[in-house]
């Protein structure tokens, strides 16, 4: 069996990557993969989402309604109808 | 460029820092899609909870981005308070700032300056920080 085809919407600081599209799709069965599937057709994208391996501390990243740092990050599992997120930080400091 | 915002707006922002202070506050000011126009306040709940930082919410953060899509809205303004500095970006602000069509506001209510604050915007664009006017009206067009 393949794996779903996963919505992915894109927030406006990352579309230069994706043709200005403001929502993609990619195959996969857990986080990790849906990033490694986006990247492979979006050349950077994937480097700008994670860092040494990990989340990045300023990118979110919601799985329907809920952050994929409660669901185990990067290993999170995807199923078919599932719509993901992608939000950068609103954050600063003096 | 210059950042249109009303009277009214300018002091529900200061009146946020001075009671969230010594803690940062922050929040956006909405309009419709496009239209550069800063007419729904909201304040956000500063997550950090800390003189010198702030971060909206994770589960703020969606609903805000739900609601602006839902509505045909835009995030027109991004503003937050410096407590103990100027209103000028930090590096951190800057590394931090995801909205290339956003004014980023920033207001500082420093105690050096009291009673007088700072208000001031800027684009903050793949880095760069540019300041702009700041337009004081008395009511955004419709």
């Amino acid at each position: 069996m393949s794996a779903p085809i996963i919505e992915v919407r894109i927030p406006t600081i990352l579309r230069p990557y994706t043709n200005s599209e403001k929502v993609v799709s990619a195959e996969a069965t857990t986080l990790e993969e849906l990033i490694s599937s986006l990247d492979s057709k979006f050349t950077g994208l994937g480097e700008r989402l994670l860092e040494n391996g990990e989340l990045r501390r300023f990118i979110n990243i919601y799985i329907n309604d809920e952050d994929v740092r409660f669901m185990g990050s990067l290993a999170a599992t995807l199923k078919a109808g599932d719509s993901v997120t992608i939000l950068p930080a609103v954050a600063g400091g003096c | 460029m210059t950042l249109r915002i009303t009277a009214a707006h300018v002091e529900a922002i200061l009146e946020q820092s001075r009671a969230e202070y010594p803690d940062e506050c922050c929040g956006v000011i909405l309009g419709p899609e496009g239209s550069d126009s800063a007419q729904v306040l909201k304040p956000m709940i500063n997550a950090a909870h800390s003189p010198t930082f702030y971060e909206f919410d994770s589960k703020d953060l969606l609903a805000l981005y739900r609601e602006v899509d839902d509505n045909s809205q835009e995030i027109v303004v991004v503003y937050h308070s410096h407590t103990e500095t100027e209103a000028y970006p930090s590096r951190t602000d800057i590394s931090y700032a995801s909205e290339p069509g956003a004014h980023y506001v920033l207001v500082s209510t420093r105690k050096e300056i009291a009673p007088e604050n700072e208000f001031r915007s800027y684009r903050i664009i793949d880095g760069v920080v540019t300041e702009e006017d700041v337009e004081i009206v008395t009511r955004i067009g419709d």
